[in-house]
């Protein structure tokens, strides 16, 4: 038991001093962490941003909108399979209400062939043979196609994907500092930005699916059908979009434009921001090939017409066509501020969302506050430490001794794990190290209690030792691992702060094991060796 | 040199025998904890019910009639307002707006900072919080989730690595631990919120590491002393722990001591818990769950359990032999 050969020894200091080497960089200040080079290159830890100060966002995503997209996609489907195909299938009466695709089919002849059609726009979901939509014939003419839960929650899964990609994409655009962006759970994403005081702009910026088109407007629809939200046939009805000042952008009212024709956005390849003769802020865009070839043929057929700028399902402006433009670049106007016209650009330029997504949490914390609890948490672990270290040492001596060292590498080696992890740090967890000082001198408490007991009981001093060690350990392998328990149960169900606080108290239960056990027994042989007292004080 | 023992050696309290009183007591506690929770309420944050918090460090601790009065001014609904350390600092609850506009928060509590700037130059807005509805019902529902998974795993340990008795034990133990914790929040009226999760299942983890270090001891002197009466052998395993529990204890307060008067606000309700936990989960390893083992009829078989080791012949020594 107190056998420790000088490999051994090796081990254990070499292992300990990486793990306080490994903490050092992070308590640097920044300056010279910069200037040190392999400082600079070793792994840190984080603050978290109740300490650095900044903002966080909770982002969910829209399922009620990206269910009513999926179902006008598939409509624009169908309709174009039924029509393609041979023989032509004649269908009507479509309708997407109550979450349903329905329609129905003229010639009750082809009723089969439509359904076989119509299975052909459906995939397979997983590995279950599931299809991510249901198709049902009622009352003999009508099909019915019903989204599948399996085909929900793989478009969910695929809009999230590209959802978590375009934010990271326009927070980057905002050049904050080290961005944290990652998904939670099917329909979540988390945001958090170090520093940010004001997380207006950045909600502004995330709350843009920028979904933008370019569509004729339709000049011969009845105003008065318009107005009251009646589109004519082949037309959408759009409505301005509001300025933010009380007014409308670029008109009153709605806009009703060709359905068919348009371009969209999505063939975009950059957008930033410009001014136009005026010197008023406006959106300079540029399209790819195909979309510079569209865009010509548009122009060039309907010069004299206005056409409308379409985000996000309003209106931005309708201006007239005044020439054709063939070099595929076009200005987005519509009383743009500096600001607001620089946001479009960034929304623009990082792709549009394929599913609106809603913040529903937001937390900002001031970097005042932050540096006042660093500097609070930082004194009382000090005076924590200093105080457990002092009663340790009154009460045990030599041995109290040993374990004040083993607590004061601990904290060390906590942070260099953390650091290794890439964990952050919190004020909870700041916490979290106050409380660990506090029960990793409890596995020294044991062991020490337990020499005296053995040496009440009159054995010798190496034996009573060793006992002690020994009939210690499993205590305190059994309270360690009760104590972990509620630490994992802490950072399953956590959120944030208190996921901090479970990744401290986590590693410093698996590092104090070693330090207040391990290391101190060894110390403790390493002194009866040497000295070989004819008395322990304990 | 002379060491300090908190404990004297041989120290024997009869702690068993007092156990119906401390039974007595603790069904009391347990259930005006209750009583007080069901009738005062816990003082949620906004964590837990949804809205919008503010928090202004004011130059001069300011009349908060005042500011009640200066908000209510600005017709965002009902204000609710708390002082806490140095009375400088002022949290400021209010409803979410009714708009599902992306800005509308942000509006709301510019309109509170420009109004309050504007009565009280100086002020510092340190902290803004917007919780919605649904993520605070998640909050709060994961929240007793967490407390009670944490509690049946625990107690399962104990029932696999011990026997059943000291996993039924120690679920009572705990259970009273956090329900005096409850009690505390419904007296005192401080804010419970997330973090207030994290310090009762840091109470919960403490308050076992405390049982298990009994409940190894009573296991040991049960194989040891095979002929020993039951409430002796918890009397001698409680006693011949006792100096650990109290110097653990010790240590555990002196570190929460110094981060509750230095640790800055935030922490304070967080420390103000876990020091209650500390004291309540020492009282309980020692009245409600190692007393209830006797209940329970512990050791009741333990006359045709498997023969002991080669400790098992170890004898009690009186008096520290040099």
């Amino acid at each position: 038991m107190l056998d420790f050969p000088r490999w051994k020894i090796l081990w254990i200091i070499a292992l300990l001093t990486f793990g306080v080497v490994l903490a050092l960089p992070s308590l640097m200040p920044e300056a010279t962490q910069a200037r040190i080079p392999v400082v600079s290159l070793m792994p840190r830890f984080n603050l978290g941003l109740d300490l650095s100060g900044g903002s966080h966002l909770l982002l969910e995503a829209d399922t009620a909108d990206l269910a009513r997209q999926e179902l006008q996609k598939k409509e624009e489907e169908v309709r174009t399979e039924m029509r393609r195909g041979t023989p032509q299938i004649d269908i009507g009466d479509i309708s997407t209400a109550g979450g349903d695709l329905s329609f129905f089919v003229r010639d009750v002849a082809q009723l089969d062939a439509a359904v076989e059609r119509a299975r052909t726009l459906t995939n397979a979901v997983g590995v279950t043979g599931q299809r991510d939509w249901n198709v049902a014939v009622v009352d003999s003419t009508r099909i019915v196609m019903t989204p599948s839960k399996a085909g929900l929650a793989k478009a969910t899964e695929d809009a999230m994907k590209v959802a978590t990609e375009v934010v990271r994409k326009r927070i980057d655009e905002l050049g904050t500092r080290e961005p944290t962006i990652v998904r939670e759970g099917s329909q979540r994403i988390l945001v958090q930005v170090p520093g940010l005081q004001n997380p207006e702009a950045l909600k502004s910026l995330l709350g843009k699916t920028a979904k933008l088109d370019f569509k004729l407007v339709d000049v011969d629809a009845d105003p008065a059908a318009v107005a009251a939200g009646r589109a004519p046939v082949g037309d959408q009805i759009f409505p301005f979009a509001n300025d933010g000042r009380g007014g409308n952008r670029g008109g009153t009212g709605n806009l009703a434009v060709k359905r068919l024709g348009g371009i969209s956005g999505d063939e975009l390849i950059d957008a930033k921001l410009a001014y136009d003769q005026q010197n008023q802020p406006v959106v300079s865009i540029n399209f790819n090939g195909s979309g510079t070839r569209k865009f010509a043929r548009l122009t060039q057929e309907n010069v004299g017409k206005p056409f409308a700028m379409i985000l996000d399902n309003q209106v931005l402006s309708a201006p007239r066509i005044n020439e054709p433009i063939l070099g595929g670049q076009a200005q987005i106007s519509g009383s743009f501020t500096v600001d607001s016209a620089n946001e479009l650009a960034i929304a623009l330029r990082s792709g549009k969302l394929p599913v609106a997504l809603k913040v529903i949490e937001e937390r900002t914390v001031g970097p005042q506050l932050g540096q006042d609890s660093i500097r609070a948490g930082t004194i009382a672990s000090a005076i924590a430490a200093v105080a457990v270290i002092v009663f340790m040492f009154v009460t045990y001596g030599r041995f109290g001794g040993y374990a004040n060292l083993a607590v004061v590498i601990n904290i060390f080696v906590i942070l260099g794990v953390m650091a290794i992890l890439g964990a952050t740090l919190t004020l909870p967890g700041i916490a979290g190290f106050v409380l660990t000082i506090g029960t990793a001198v409890d596995a020294n408490v044991l062991i020490n209690e337990r020499i005296r007991e053995e040496r009440r009981r009159g054995r010798s001093i190496i034996q009573s030792v060793e006992l002690g060690y020994k009939e210690a350990s499993r205590t305190i392998f059994e309270a360690n691992v009760t104590h972990a328990i509620s630490g994992v149960v802490m950072l399953m169900l956590g959120s944030g702060p208190v996921k901090g606080f479970a990744v401290v108290l986590l590693i410093g239960i698996a590092t104090s094991v070693f330090t207040a056990v391990t290391f101190t027994r060894m110390l403790v042989a390493i002194w009866l060796r040497h000295a070989r007292p004819s008395e322990i004080h304990i | 040199m002379r060491l300090l023992k908190l404990v004297p050696d041989n120290t024997n309290i009869g702690f068993v025998s007092l156990r119906y009183w401390a039974f007595g007591l603790t069904a009391f506690l347990s259930l005006a904890a209750v009583a007080l929770v069901g009738v005062r309420g816990l003082n949620f944050g906004v964590d837990f019910v949804g809205g919008l918090m503010i928090e202004a460090k004011f130059e001069q601790p300011p009349e908060l009639d005042a500011v009640r009065h200066n908000i209510d001014a600005l017709h965002v609904g009902e204000a609710s307002l708390q002082q806490f350390g140095s009375k400088n600092t002022v949290s400021i609850r209010l409803p979410l707006p009714h708009s599902t506009d992306e800005g509308a928060t942000n509006t709301l509590i510019r309109k509170v900072q420009a109004s309050l700037g504007a009565q009280y130059p100086g002020v510092v807005f340190n902290k803004a919080d917007t919780v919605s509805g649904k993520v605070s019902d998640e909050l709060i529902r994961n929240g007793i989730v967490a407390v009670i998974l944490a509690m049946v795993a625990i107690a399962l340990f104990g029932w696999f690595r011990f026997e059943w008795q000291f996993g039924v034990s120690t679920f009572v133990a705990i259970l009273h631990d956090v329900l005096m914790t409850l009690g505390f929040f419904a007296i005192t009226r401080l804010e419970v919120d997330l973090n207030i999760v994290a310090a009762v299942l840091t109470i919960v983890g403490y308050s076992i590491n405390d049982k298990i270090v009994i409940d190894d001891r009573i296991r040991e002197n049960l194989r040891k002393y095979r002929q020993m009466d039951i409430h002796a052998l918890i009397d001698l395993s409680v006693n011949e722990t006792l100096p650990r529990t109290v110097m653990t204890s010790l240590t555990i307060l002196l570190a929460l001591g110094s981060l509750l008067i230095f640790g800055g606000e935030v922490l304070r309700g967080f420390t103000a818990a876990m020091m209650l936990g500390v004291v309540v989960g020492t009282y309980s390893s020692i009245y409600v769950s190692s007393s209830l083992l006797i209940t329970l009829g512990i050791g009741a078989r333990r006359t045709v359990d498997t023969p002991a080791g080669p400790r098992g012949n170890a004898e009690r020594v009186s008096g520290p032999r040099v």
